[in-house]
């Protein structure tokens, strides 16, 4: 017979290693420093940004431990491309670190072929029914992910050397945010990959990462996007830094859930029936992502609110980002509720999701593209 | 809580605390919300009629389509969605609690065997030990348990839950929704939708200075919640602020006055805005103290309950030096002129009588001009050049210096005595066009066209005095003989042997440019039609036009010479001037204006846009947003689940269920049944 105390659980902070102690002082120390170092710079708001982060990234490292090893990674691999600057932009194009690996478009650029290569491992993988080659896919995509930290991280370094009132964090633009989606919508994959210890969903997520890419790089090669630019005056907010990653964490899990969605359609169709995941995976998938990602939109939804609030004097005006914003929220509201309240499974969820995907994609580009108002910055 | 006795009454609040009914209102709202996305909302309603026809415009207005997320409907949709989801918190709060608190002790065996997730796991010890056992397990694993024992005879029941309080989700979340209309609703101000709809307050229509509007037309400082805006001069001040209001305004009184003592724009090394401030004086009637501060966008100023934005920015009455130009005169000199912006002056050109209304003035124009370095070329549409330079270094990092601040600009009206205007827009300093220098001058007839444009040459100073010249003396009819003249004899070097030529040439060169003054090109073609047999024309007019280029260019030296000016190198420079000078001669003829402004100097004077908002929904809208967020992680994050052990000899019955049912409750009873059968082993 076992004794009961072995079958008890034991409490998160009891359960946690020697690593996961050394990462946190590792994390503490770093923004210990970061505000010894900039601090001066700071206003309240932005130290209190600070420490609120590297809080959230002790959290994230505790819950899904391989993040403890990916930060650190990227953080020594950013400062060494920092290093190699000696304060000049013009040693990206010459010193080898950085013209071949670290600056910020070499980086980026390593980004976005290491997640179409990924994309074609993991197809490759399902083609030849591989775990060995969805496995170096995974690794793919997690050298992808930290390619992708380190360009936005030497990319924030290189503003500020442009100039220092020209500096500032790099998710002010369409071009950059296209990065943020990438490496968010590939981490949220790589955590259900572990959490369900499946590989085979790879071929569906990565697509949609792949996608992204092309984006990114269209618009650097044809439309000239790639440049830092300085920041208009409404976007010089604390807000931003808030506002944007979450609205973005929400993008990312309904990309990830219609993506799953699509998966689902197919092996209920008989497609690929027997190399995808049984269809009570995907549909936990779904259902956790568009959950996942409806408590960031709503917190992104807010903050944007309270960010409106202080720059265009309303926390709400019915600008069409905000309204098509306010779309996608009842539409996955609603999806909930179908779900969760009247208890529905099955393909037409997984339709919903793929819609889901179709609105919020034009709630992020088309809004921009199509439509004209306040998020267009066109006046002051 | 009890449900209304009538049956109407109890239909009604059934349809109004269903889902269904709540589901339909959010698909609703969303697709309402659409229209006000793909319509413009709140343009002038010129503007729709143009666009939509008047047929359409009209039936669009009756649905308030121009506003629509201020209707009556839309926030018809948005009270009925409020209480929808309050019956549905009503009716749900109930069962809700119940859910918290109980353990369901008293579920009978009939039941559980019922379940979906239940094991009969073999007991090989007694069951007062598995008892103590399995409650000690449940304690192990975070649940709260009650046991119910009712008699030797009896087998026991232990009923267990954990993250019960998910259901507190439901309420917080909820209860948010609810909070957030009620927040939003104060702030759309019902009162003043309800006096406007009774006819108590009217929308103002007619273009009045603040201090005419009626009564009837403004709110007083004391009105509850208001967003509006008003513009103020460097200098000025204000006490009003503008609401607007379908095709109109009103005027909402504040309780203080702003005065702006300086409005200031700063710009980054490449010509982009970088910061708009604004220096504020407030003065409060009711604390005799002043307050003084400075605001600028993302940072307001709250004072007494009313923030006060930057929102924007404009002219606010520059004055202006300009020298007139006539454009048809032999006069080679400007007259002077002021103006200032949001005035009208007289202009009298012989018996016709004009008023120039200058509407606006700009210090800096950022413009993408194309210039800089050569290898910076514009976008382009060649996709592998482009990769190359996007692969490039760090350099292309650099924030490109294509956009360029191409001085100060003006843009003014000329309004005949019938009243028709032309609309024009000129720029202070010589722009650089295909890499020669003009002075540029646009016109336009109507608001929605867009501007053509007049090129004048500028000389090698980068002045328009050259151009003047020059166009001076070929509207000089007593000049062209000595120009003819001239021309003639450069073409025909030996002057005994070509006399007669020579003669003949003067005089139809003096002809030529006759012709020319009176018409420009047009009247040039007009008369070779006229003159010319058809299949000669093209090569006349080929002959003429040399001519023409050849006779501005001693038109243009003598005018220089007269000028006191050295002559004009004679290289392709000055044949570029002259051509470019006969094509602006000729394009005068369409200006539309006998007279060419231009900027000499100005006084700048800015104004800023403030918006002024009291919202005292704000920070119920705030606390609706916490509860919303706290909600959703709650009823997402805890999940509650019961177990139910029921303890007979030999043998326990063990059920399971969840509000949720996730893989992880499959796997988390799975688990539990293989724990709970290595316990009761024995
Ligand atoms: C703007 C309106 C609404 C929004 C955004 C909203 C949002 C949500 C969300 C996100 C959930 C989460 C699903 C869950 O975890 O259970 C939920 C659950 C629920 N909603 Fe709504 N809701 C709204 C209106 C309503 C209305 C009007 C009703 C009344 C019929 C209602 C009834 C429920 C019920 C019964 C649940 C299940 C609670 C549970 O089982 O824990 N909702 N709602």
């Amino acid at each position: 017979m076992e004794a009961i105390q072995d079958y008890r659980q034991v409490s998160f902070f009891r359960g946690l290693s020697g690593f996961d102690w050394v990462y946190a002082a590792l994390l503490a120390a770093g923004s210990v420093y970061a505000f010894n170092l900039y601090g001066g710079y700071m206003d309240a708001y932005e130290k209190g940004i600070l420490f609120l982060i590297a809080a959230l990234l002790v959290g994230l490292g505790w819950f899904w431990k391989p993040v403890r090893i990916l930060l650190p990674v990227v953080a020594l691999l950013a400062l060494f491309g920092v290093n190699q600057y000696h304060g000049e932009l013009a040693r990206a194009g010459q010193a080898f670190w950085l013209k071949y690996l670290f600056a910020s478009q070499s980086a980026i650029m390593w980004m976005s072929a290491l997640f179409v290569m990924a994309t074609g491992g993991y197809w490759l993988g399902m083609a030849l029914r591989s775990d060995f080659v969805n496995r170096v896919s995974a690794a793919i995509t997690w050298s992808a992910t930290a390619m992708g930290l380190i360009g936005l991280l030497v990319r924030w370094y290189e503003s500020y050397l442009i100039g220092a009132d020209v500096g500032h964090i790099p998710i002010s633009n369409l071009y950059e945010v296209f990065i943020l989606f990438s490496i968010l919508t590939a981490l949220l994959y790589l955590y259900y990959e572990q959490y369900y210890a499946n590989r085979q969903l790879g071929a569906f997520v990565l697509p949609v990462i792949s996608a992204a890419v092309a984006f990114l790089l269209w618009y650097a090669f044809g439309r000239d996007a790639q440049h830092i630019q300085p920041l208009v005056p409404a976007l010089q907010s604390y807000w931003m830094k808030l506002h944007v990653p979450a609205n973005f964490v929400g993008y990312g899990a309904f990309a990830l859930a219609a993506m799953v969605g699509l998966a689902y359609l197919f092996k209920s169709k008989g497609l690929l029936a027997n190399r995808l995941p049984e269809l009570a995976v995907l549909d936990d998938v779904m259902y956790k992502a568009i959950a996942i990602g409806f408590a960031f939109f709503t917190i992104a939804t807010i903050l944007g609110a309270m960010w409106a609030a202080e720059a265009w004097g309303g926390y709400w005006s019915w600008d069409p980002k905000e309204t098509w914003a306010l779309i996608v929220w009842l539409n996955y509201a609603a999806w909930l509720h179908i779900r969760l309240v009247k208890g529905l499974r099955g393909a037409m969820l997984a339709w919903w999701a793929v819609v889901g995907l179709v609105v919020t994609v034009f709630a992020f580009l088309g809004v921009n593209m199509f439509l004209s108002g306040l998020h267009s910055y066109g006046t002051l | 809580m009890q449900a209304p006795r009538t049956p109407f009454l109890r239909a009604v609040y059934e349809l109004f605390s269903s889902m269904r009914f709540a589901i339909s209102l959010l698909t609703l709202l969303a697709i309402a919300s659409v229209i006000g996305t793909v319509l413009k909302q709140s343009e002038p309603y010129s503007n729709y009629i143009i666009e939509l026809g008047p047929f359409w415009f009209k039936i669009f207005a009756v649905l308030g389509l121009y506003d629509v997320y201020h209707t009556g409907w839309f926030l018809g949709i948005l009270v009925f969605l409020v209480l929808s989801t309050s019956f549905c918190i009503y009716r749900q709060t109930p069962l809700m609690l119940r859910e918290i608190r109980s353990f369901r002790e008293h579920a009978t065996e009939t039941s559980l065997r019922g379940f979906a997730h239940r094991a009969e796991l073999a007991a090989g010890i007694a069951p007062a030990t598995a008892l103590q056992r399995l409650t000690g397990y449940l304690a192990g694993q975070g649940y709260r348990y009650r046991t119910r024992i009712e008699g030797e005879a009896q087998p026991a029941l232990i009923a267990a839950k954990a993250g019960s309080y998910t259901r507190l989700g439901y309420l917080l979340t909820h209860g948010a929704i609810v909070i957030i209309c009620v927040g939003g609703l104060i702030d759309g101000n019902v009162p003043l939708k309800v006096e406007e709809m009774l006819g108590y307050k009217k929308v103002e229509t007619r273009d009045l200075a603040s201090s005419q509007v009626p009564a009837i037309s403004r709110l007083s400082p004391a009105n509850l919640s208001f967003r509006g805006s008003v513009s103020i001069p460097e200098g000025g001040a204000a006490d009003i602020i503008y609401l607007n209001v379908a095709d109109g305004y009103l005027v909402q009184d504040l309780p203080f006055q702003i005065h702006l003592k300086k409005f200031r724009i700063a710009h980054y090394a490449t010509g982009q805005p970088k910061s708009f401030e604004s220096d504020i004086v407030i003065t409060d009637p009711d604390s005799k103290k002043g307050f003084e501060g400075t605001v600028s966008v993302n940072h307001p100023i709250v004072y007494r309950g009313v923030a006060i934005y930057q929102a924007g920015f404009g002219d606010g009455g520059s004055r202006l030096a300009l020298n007139g130009w006539n454009l048809f005169s032999p006069v080679a000199r400007p007259f002077p002129f002021k103006g200032e912006v949001n005035q009208a002056s007289r202009l009298a050109n012989g018996q016709t009588q004009y008023s120039v209304e200058v509407t606006d003035f700009k210090a800096f124009n950022v413009q993408d001009t194309g210039e800089g370095d050569d290898n910076e070329a514009a976008p382009t549409q060649d996709f592998w050049q482009g990769a190359k330079r996007a692969l490039g270094d760090a350099a292309s990092s650099a924030p490109k210096k294509r956009a360029h601040n191409v001085g100060p600009s003006f843009q003014y009206k000329i309004r005949d005595a019938q009243g028709q205007a032309r609309e024009y827009h000129s720029f202070m300093l010589p722009l650089l066009l295909e890499g020669r220098r003009y002075l540029v001058s646009g016109v336009r007839e109507a608001p929605n066209e867009p501007f053509r444009y007049l090129r004048f040459p500028a000389d090698e100073n980068g002045a328009i005095d050259g151009y003047m010249r020059l166009r001076a003396a070929l509207f000089d009819k007593a000049l062209h003989p000595e120009i003819a003249r001239r021309f003639a004899a450069s073409a025909t070097p030996n002057a005994a042997a070509d006399q007669a030529l020579r003669a003949k040439l003067t005089d139809s060169t003096a002809k030529l440019l006759e012709i020319f003054a009176r018409g420009g090109f047009d009247g040039l073609a007009k008369f070779i039609e006229g003159s010319v047999a058809k299949a000669e024309q093209e090569k006349a007019a080929g002959a003429y036009f040399k001519v023409l280029e050849r006779a501005g260019f001693e038109a243009y030296q003598l005018s220089r010479e007269r000028a006191g000016e050295k002559p004009a190198p004679i290289d392709e420079q000055t044949a570029l001037f002259v051509r470019d000078s006969l094509n602006a001669v000729n394009d005068s003829f369409y200006y539309g204006s006998p007279v060419y402004f231009q900027l000499d100097h100005y006084d700048e004077v800015l104004s800023s846009g403030l918006q002024l908002t009291r919202s005292p929904g704000k920070n119920i809208v705030y606390a609706g947003s916490v509860l919303l967020i706290l909600g959703v992680f709650v009823m997402f994050y805890i999940r509650e689940r019961r177990i139910w052990l029921l303890v007979k000899p030999g043998e326990v019955l063990f059920a399971m269920s969840s509000n949720r049912k996730t893989l992880d409750f499959e796997n988390e009873f799975a688990q539990h049944k293989n724990n709970l059968a290595n316990l009761l082993k024995g």
